[in-house]
């Protein structure tokens, strides 16, 4: 979390030892994610919905989508708006109240990594030209924290987003009207997964845990669309990389990605 | 409110609901404790379509200081709900309604809490609704009970909640969403079993004196249902699969 405690501290000496060793203190080789499971649908009153389990990390996303009035410049594109929250019940320290940087900060990189990979086609979202469009909203909320919320947030929204059907709207009397019967699956392009890697000294890890999220001296969040490109990217924490070692992290965010963007796509089909 | 002519049928000849129910029927109810690995103690229930999670930290430092009490603990509720938990996207900001709902909680719980055995802290009780359909009050409520139990703070009692309320002329138990709109009346009801202390009543919609009493009557019969569903759930996570 935002501060540091004493126990993170001796921790911290531990982590660092057994990655020395070629070690993870949960016995996981140093590019493994941890476990993923996804439930499509978990709240079926929104029109797309995943809670992803990341660990024992926990987030829900919620996809609510309605007309909305167009961004002056952007008449001819749909809105796709995305959020994130920690909810107070997921640790201790999380208060309630405007949200902290770090939670912007996870909110926007969400955003951005989901956005800059065009997935939702937005083109497709217009009802009327610069008057009326389609808004795709997907809100994601922490449930439970043990680290790494960038890339669990995502997938939650990445799987809500893939399995939300949306209704049709035409101008009627200058009001956008659901045509009834006329649902669909929301228009998307791609796949985009967001891979998380810390540094701890030397180590370059994946997916960390709570405590390694604790322990870190940097991260970063690398997202890569369905053709693996790299589509989005957040440095952060208090460290530098080399150049060697964003390299490292960009052949590691294709490759592991990889293999997440197939469990998104089996929850994809599980829900259809 | 005020008995609006419905273009549904609420209730048939043969007292059968719009959801297929008799009229001293409550919603599906499953609770489960100790769903959180982070919180201290907490709850899940899905009352009909309402899903709701709580988490409950504390006793622990009040922040900032100067709400302390050095007599007693003190009870803090958050009631929220998700932007996604009802039909139009919610704002995710606290509405007034949900900061009047907070506050009816928490003082439907306090009787319950023996807070008076940790002066200068605080147990915040979050109340997450991450689906909505009418009665999320009660369910939180309830659900909030189990996981204050499932914390470990000591209690008098748990509170068990239900609604009644009066739908085509009838005094039926646990208002739904759509009898909530179209129907007469909604009473919530919050009620210690053990104590017989009824801790939350709110009301909105007209009875006759006749009929409130028929209503309270109702609506701690409903409750008495929730606590048993309490009970069970606590049972489950601290014995097994315990016999009651």
């Amino acid at each position: 979390m935002a501060s540091k405690s004493v126990i993170d501290e001796l921790k911290k000496t531990q982590i660092l030892e057994l990655l020395d060793k070629g070690e993870r203190v949960d016995g996981r080789a140093l590019d493994e994610p941890r476990e993923l499971s996804i439930e499509i649908n978990a709240i079926p009153k929104a029109n797309g919905s995943a809670k992803v389990r990341l660990g024992d990390t926990e987030v829900l996303c919620g996809v609510k989508i309605q007309p909305d009035r167009p961004f002056p410049d952007m008449g001819d594109k749909g809105i796709f708006i995305c959020t994130a929250e920690l909810l107070p019940l997921s640790h201790p320290t999380v208060e309630t109240g405007p949200p902290q940087p770090h939670v912007i900060e996870l909110a926007r990189v969400t955003d951005r990594g989901i956005r800059e990979s065009h997935m939702v086609d937005v083109s497709q979202l217009v009802i009327e030209k610069d008057k009326s469009v389609v808004g795709v909203f997907a809100d994601i909320v922490v449930i439970d924290y043990d680290g790494n919320l960038f890339d669990a947030c995502s997938y939650a929204a990445t799987a809500a987003l893939l399995t939300s059907t949306s209704p049709k709207w035409t101008m009627v009397d200058d009001k956008p009207t659901i045509v009834e019967g006329a649902e669909s699956p929301l228009p998307t392009t791609t796949i985009p997964v967001s891979i998380t890697m810390g540094k701890i000294g030397n180590h370059i890890i994946v997916d960390p845990n709570g405590d390694e999220w604790a322990s870190m001296d940097a991260r970063i969040t690398i997202t890569t669309n369905s053709d693996g490109n790299i589509c989005a990217l957040q440095k952060g924490g208090n460290d530098g990389f080399t150049q060697e070692e964003i390299i490292q992290c960009g052949e590691i965010s294709v490759r592991v990605g990889a293999k997440i963007r197939e469990k998104l796509k089996e929850a994809q089909q599980s829900g259809q | 409110m005020g008995g609006r002519e419905a273009t549904m049928v609420l209730l048939d000849e043969n007292g059968i609901r719009c959801d297929g129910r008799k009229i001293d029927e409550t919603r599906k109810i499953m609770i489960k404790a100790g769903v959180l690995k982070n919180a201290d103690g907490s709850a899940y229930i899905e009352f009909g379509d309402n899903k709701i999670l709580v988490g409950i930290f504390g006793p622990r430092d009040v922040h900032p200081k100067h709400m302390s009490d050095t007599d007693t603990g003190i009870l803090r509720v958050r009631y929220h709900m998700e932007p996604f938990s009802v039909t139009e996207r919610k704002n995710p900001a606290p509405s007034r309604r949900e900061i009047e709902i907070s506050k009816v909680i928490k003082e439907a719980l306090e009787p319950a809490v023996m807070l008076e055995k940790f002066p200068r802290t605080a147990v915040d009780v979050f109340i997450e609704v991450l689906q909505a359909d009418g009665g999320t009050r009660c369910a939180a409520l309830s659900a909030a009970s189990v996981a204050l139990a499932d914390a470990g703070i000591p209690m008098r009692d748990m509170v068990a909640a239900c609604a009644s309320g009066k739908v085509a002329d009838t005094i039926v138990l646990d208002v739904n969403n759509e009898e909530d709109q179209a129907g007469q009346a909604d009473m919530p009801i919050g009620y210690m079993p053990n104590l017989k202390k009824i801790t939350l009543l709110q009301l909105d919609g007209i009875l006759t004196s006749d009929e409130f009493k028929k209503c309270v009557d109702v609506g701690i019969n409903g409750c008495k249902i929730v606590y048993e569903l309490q009970k069970k759930a606590l049972t489950d996570k601290y014995f097994g699969n315990g016999s009651n």
